[in-house]
């Protein structure tokens, strides 16, 4: 029941914060997001107590075919619920200290993103679950083509290349559930985890959900899309998308790929392996000489998703459960390193390294917040990523060591990028051409604080989400050993 | 141990969080006495190891990382060997905190340095008690980041941020080995944990194989953090911190952690001679490449930089020999006389404003007696001259190298040798004859306040005394270190036993008469002759090539630096945009093709739609009736 | 009603058959070669009623209502269309005084 709760409290924040009007806006969903926060920690705190019965739901929906409306969250599932709702609020403070052209419909379209987020991530009827995940789409295509920054002709483009894409590799997705659909003559999750199919079936099935989430995610070379749509997106965007959107990829392979067709991804796993290992490495080899703020923190992301993405077809338990740390983890890092590109922006109007420079001289509060989640990306020891670092490449050295080795590299490339863009960005003597830079300001501080509280807090005791996430991981690997 | 290792952190947390309001004193006193606090645990800890009957203390707080069977907890673990650590990190960390208080003063970033220098001690700590080697690499990781914050503490300079990048990321490359050492044990053993490890290890629960594969590859993490042939080009260059830095972090600390790694898993390179000739060569050919790039170089801190990096290879190759005691018992007297020189050259560098180059310098003892009396006696143990503390360490390697393999042995005494004159050399440019520098330097020049000179006074004395930690056998002492680390290191290591006292002794005169015989001719060539290094550009042949450290930063740019930094755009333009994004827009483009041409049956004439439609519907009637028929 | 039936049974089947066959291809010549719009929908009201007949003709042979059915739900919507399309028509004319449907060819690419 509660997970019914926290998915309509998004929604219908949603709508008030339509009604509410463009003064108040960002007032309303900032108190409904930290209201759906508090439900959100209630449920997580449910869960670490393993009682799960308060976070299923289910009703009939449609008799024929047969749909239900089910909601199932387990102990992974909570886990990016909670990622959710944590996000959303930091996303909706962060945009709140700038004012925007019609707020309310740009705040109405956030929680509506919440809403089909938390539908992602908790539906556990296909149908139901395919539906939230096209309706995600919807809201970040306008948040992102009307309020971005930059030409508006280009940026247009830009989104709707984004749009049609992973339209495009939903529809792959689409075509298997409904060939999933006659096969087992219901769209709920057990019934395709129970379902049978025959080795042949499980390899093209395979491809049918991988490209969708490797769209999605991205998955090397599936990526082209996501540069210039994080670029081009308004920061909130850019946060969304990465922050949360693409675990919906991530997630979606641990809960509808890997248990659904075991054979097919044991089949593949080789080739999607190493696919997702060369973007680690490519990503991060591109990101190093990057000028663009937004675009090198695109492409250390799609670096760090793609260490995920090979954890998960690990298929081991090492790389399931750093899958999920680093997914919480990357989540918090990524929306710090955009938000620290926001602040630049608002002060130099620029997303240009080549134009920043000696920021460190004026702003130390910035620079130490910056400097943290710079090292947080870094993986550094006692921060969160780190955790799921360690996990990922551990799974991966399971599976391969030279694999692991290759992957790896993502230690010392990422360092190179990370202090490259820190030093140009931060460090140096004032630049002639900026001589002030304000420090940050009390909102500024008030998003900024959290995620480095977290990033410690993840680091230091990850004890919690491995815990969490174990009965889950455990879940899967038992049903694709089926 | 808990209060052990959060004193330095709350010391951190003050100095970082509200140091800024509080008066320069009080931050400077706030990170020194966290740090004395520290060293008087570190204290407690030492003299309850005194005892024969002491065990080992471990405690765990909680389960760090967790998964399927493995469990990695986080605990701290604290036996004879890191008892030592603890005292040199509190101990001569207190000593340069005081140092710092004076050398910083007049620095507007007083307490971040010191917020900095108590995050050190913190992860400095962590490593050296870590339980695990996870817990191990926390610290190991966390060191790499205070010491890149403060090579890179003037930040507006950017050729200093350029070295703590550097540095940052030649530590990382060694890193990646230490992981894959780690899931290696973790995948195999199952655990992390020093204690269950070395149990695993004595049942032969390890087999050779992997303690080689394992053993080489924490041996890379340590080539990272010790500076050691191939990744050594970060260390001179982190000179561009500030000197009591390079002092703690550069010298006495941070960068005997690999030696220190080496020591606490001592039981893996047991099993694989293999990795200790490994380590042992890549220890030797490092102190002597070291050595011959001291020789030519000007600026005083970088003399002392490849002196540290010599010296640390003379480390390894006495763990490569298999004497760990006689590694330890380097790094302990290393510490006292290394840190002694790095400040005496911080003082000197403070009372010329800012001058390192020693060609300026010269007849600073007229000046400076306290300085240079405390610096000639480290470059006396350094030099290995009885009965100085460097001389008894020195030879203990020695002596190893000597049982273990004769050419280790000629190249080490080469290196002494080596050491002795570019230490003298830099001695006597620096403090005899007339001063070089300019009128308005010589006017300004003074002694340094007490602050400065109690803790070289106090090092200097150490390293003088240090020595009878471990007087050998065959000079009548007893070895008190040996006996002391015997349950880490074991006590039947094969350190230099093979031999008879006589030869051993032969050994000692041997290298310290070569060390006086290089001085004397440091003397006669600088002092007497008033020879002074070739101006800048000036060098010629031999001397040029290795006055530019053989090219080897020019040589890597050119390996690594510029092919990646090419590949990061050739891959970004040509494989991402042309390639991929142009793959994917031309489906875009095909589909727009196609509309393009389908387009035109649209003719707007409905007569014609009329009869495709009669037309169709005929052909599907004629086909279903084909069908049928 | 019984005596209804016997009339209309007293016709074969096949004629029904012949006669609609022949009004529906009337139907579709009527739209294929006329270009007056009018006459176009004339045709295609010939055509439904071609259907019609044929409908009514079957349900009675088969003693099925069902066919009777459709034929009314057949005039509704025709009837329906009727309405639009006249509606359209007129429209059409007042805009560019004609109704020849080789004129109406501005929805072209």
């Amino acid at each position: 029941m509660l997970i019914l709760v926290i998915l309509s409290v998004a929604l219908v924040g949603s709508i008030l914060a339509w009604l509410s009007g463009n003064r108040l806006a960002s007032k309303v969903a900032l108190f409904i997001s930290l209201l759906n926060l508090v439900l959100a920690a209630t449920g997580l705190k449910l869960a670490s107590e393993a009682d799960f019965s308060l976070l299923a739901f289910s009703a009939s929906w449609i008799s024929q075919p047969k749909i239900n409306f089910q909601l199932i969250a387990d102990g992974i599932g909570i886990l990016m619920i909670g990622l959710t709702n944590a996000l959303i609020p930091l996303i909706i403070l962060a945009s709140s200290s700038r004012s925007l052209q019609n707020e309310r419909v740009f705040y109405a379209l956030i929680l509506f993103m919440q809403f089909a987020l938390i539908g992602v991530f908790a539906a556990s009827d296909g149908f139901l679950y395919y539906i939230f995940w096209e309706l995600a789409l919807i809201p970040i295509f306008f948040i992102a083509w009307l309020w971005g920054d930059g030409q508006r002709e280009y940026r247009s483009k830009v989104i709707l290349k984004f749009f049609i894409y992973t339209l495009a590799g939903s529809l792959f997705m689409l075509f298997g559930f409904i060939y999933l659909y006659l096969k087992a003559g219901s769209f709920a999750l057990k019934d395709l985890y129970a379902l049978n199919l025959s080795e042949e079936e499980q390899k093209w099935l395979f491809w049918a959900f991988f490209i969708a989430f490797a769209i999605k995610i991205p998955v090397f070379p599936f990526h082209t899309w996501q540069p210039e749509t994080y670029t081009e997106s308004p920061t909130a965007g850019s946060m969304l998308l990465s922050g949360i959107m693409l675990k919906m990829g991530i997630y979606s392979m641990l809960r509808w790929l890997l248990p659904v067709v075991p054979e097919g991804v044991a089949f593949w796993t080789p080739i999607v392996i190493v696919l997702c290992v060369i973007g680690v490495v490519y990503g991060s080899l591109i990101a190093i000489k990057q000028d663009n703020i937004k675009r090198l923190v695109a492409y250390s992301s799609f670096a760090h998703v793609g260490l995920i993405a090979a954890g998960v077809f690990t298929f081991s338990k090492a790389g399931l459960q750093g899958s999920v740390v680093q997914m919480i983890a990357h989540g918090f890092n990524v929306v710090g390193l955009f938000f620290a590109g926001e602040i630049i922006y608002r002060r130099i109007s620029s997303y240009h390294i080549t134009r920043m420079g000696g920021i460190r001289n004026f702003a130390p509060h910035f620079t130490t917040y910056f400097l943290i989640i710079t090292l947080a990306s870094v993986a550094l020891p006692t921060t969160n990523a780190f955790v799921g670092e360690f996990l990922l490449l551990y799974g991966i050295y399971e599976y391969n060591t030279v694999l692991a080795l290759v992957a790896g590299l993502t230690v010392v490339l990422g360092a190179v990028y990370m202090l490259r863009m820190f030093q140009r960005v931060m460090l140096g003597n004032i630049q002639p051409s900026q001589p002030v830079f304000a420090d940050l300001n009390l909102a500024e501080k008030a998003v900024f604080l959290p995620l480095v509280l977290v990033i410690f807090a993840c680091g230091i005791y990850p004890h919690y989400i491995l815990k969490l996430a174990e009965p889950a991981v455990d879940a899967i690997l038992q049903a694709a050993l089926r | 141990m808990l209060l052990l290792i959060l004193l330095p952190l709350i010391g951190f947390l003050i100095n970082g969080v509200v140091g800024k309001k509080l008066p320069k004193n009080v931050s400077g006193w706030i990170g020194s006495v966290v740090v004395l606090g520290a060293f008087f645990l570190s204290l407690k800890y030492f003299f309850s190891f005194l005892s024969d009957s002491a065990s080992p203390v471990e405690e765990r707080y909680f389960d760090w990382i967790s998964f399927g069977n493995v469990r990695i907890s986080f605990g701290l673990y604290a036996d004879q060997l890191s008892s030592l650590w603890l005292l040199i990190v509190t101990g001569i960390g207190f000593l340069i905190h005081v140092y710092s208080i004076s050398y910083m003063h007049d620095d507007e970033n007083f307490s971040r340095f010191f917020a900095y220098l108590n995050l050190f001690i913190f992860f400095m700590l962590l490593l050296v008690l870590g339980s695990n080697i996870l817990v191990t690499f926390i610290g190991w990781e966390g060191v790499g980041l205070c010491s890149y914050l403060l090579i890179g503490f003037w930040y507006k300079n950017d050729s200093y941020n350029d070295a703590a990048k550097k540095a940052f990321v030649m530590n990382r490359i060694g890193d990646l080995g230490l992981l894959l050492g780690m899931f290696m044990l973790l995948f195999y053993t199952g655990t992390l944990d020093y204690k269950e490890l070395r149990a695993l290890a004595s049942q032969g629960g390890i087999n050779s194989d992997l303690a080689l594969v394992v053993s080489i590859l924490l041996f890379v993490g340590a080539i990272g953090k010790s500076a050691q042939i191939p990744l050594y080009t970060w260390l001179p260059d982190a000179m561009a911190g500030p000197t009591p830095v390079s002092a703690l972090i550069h010298a006495a600390t941070m960068v005997t952690a690999g030696i220190y790694l080496l020591v606490r898993t001592a039981f893996l390179y047991d099993l694989a001679p293999l990795a200790l000739d490994v380590v042992a060569i890549v220890g030797v050919a490092t102190a002597i490449f070291a050595a011959t790039i001291g020789v030519f170089q000007n600026d005083i801190k970088k003399v002392l930089a490849y002196s540290t990096v010599s010296q640390l290879g003379l480390m390894f190759m006495a763990i490569g020999a298999g004497a760990y005691v006689a590694a330890v018992f380097h790094v302990l007297t290393h510490a006292f006389f290394k840190a002694c020189l790095f400040l005496g050259s911080g003082s000197v560098i403070h009372t010329l404003h800012g001058e390192q180059d020693i060609r300026n310098m010269g007849g600073l003892k007229k000046w400076m007696p306290v300085t240079y009396l405390t610096f000639l006696i480290s470059s006396l143990a350094i030099a290995g001259i009885p009965p100085f503390s460097g001389f008894f360490s020195k030879d203990e390697m020695l002596a190893a190298a000597f049982s273990h393999n004769k050419g280790l042995w000629i190249v080490a005494v080469i290196t002494s040798v080596l050491t002795a004159f570019y230490m003298f050399r830099l001695v006597f440019l620096t403090f005899f004859n007339g001063f070089r520098g300019t009128e308005e330097q010589q006017h300004h020049l003074h002694e340094s306040p007490a602050l400065m000179t109690v803790p070289l006074i106090i090092l200097a004395l150490l390293a003088l005394i240090g020595g009878i930690m471990g007087i050998p056998e065959a000079l009548g002492g007893s070895h008190w270190l040996k006996h002391f680390l015997a349950p880490v290191t074991g006590e039947n290591t094969h350190s230099g036993h093979a031999l008879t006292h006589q030869t051993e002794l032969v050994l000692m005169a041997v290298a310290a008469l070569a060390a006086l015989a290089s001085i004397v001719f440091a003397y006669v060539r600088f002092v007497k002759q008033h020879t002074l290094p070739p101006r800048e550009g000036e060098e010629r042949g031999i001397a040029r090539i290795i006055y530019r450290k053989y090219y080897v930063d020019e040589i890597y740019e050119l390996l690594f630096v510029k092919p990646v930094l090419a590949l990061s755009v050739a891959a970004y333009e040509l494989f991402d945009i042309l390639l991929l994004d142009g793959m994917v827009n031309q489906m875009g483009r095909m589909t727009q093709r196609q509309g393009r041409w389908f387009r035109r049956i649209q003719t707007g004439n409905t007569g014609f739609y009329l009869i495709v439609m009669a037309l169709a519907v005929a052909a599907v009637l004629g086909w279903i009736v084909w069908q049928v028929g | 009603m019984t005596m209804f039936l016997h009339i209309f049974h007293a016709v074969p089947m096949h004629h029904y058959l012949y006669l609609s066959a022949i009004l529906f291809c009337i139907g579709v010549f009527g739209v294929l070669l006329r270009r007056n719009a009018i006459v176009v929908f004339m045709s295609i009201e010939l055509m439904l009623n071609a259907v019609n007949l044929l409908l009514v003709a079957f349900s009675a042979y088969h003693n099925d209502t069902s066919g009777q059915v459709f034929v009314f739900f057949i005039m509704a919507v025709a009837a329906a269309e009727v309405a639009v399309g006249l509606a359209i028509l007129v429209t059409i004319y007042r805009n560019i005084q004609s109704i020849d449907i080789d004129a109406l060819n501005s929805l072209r690419w």
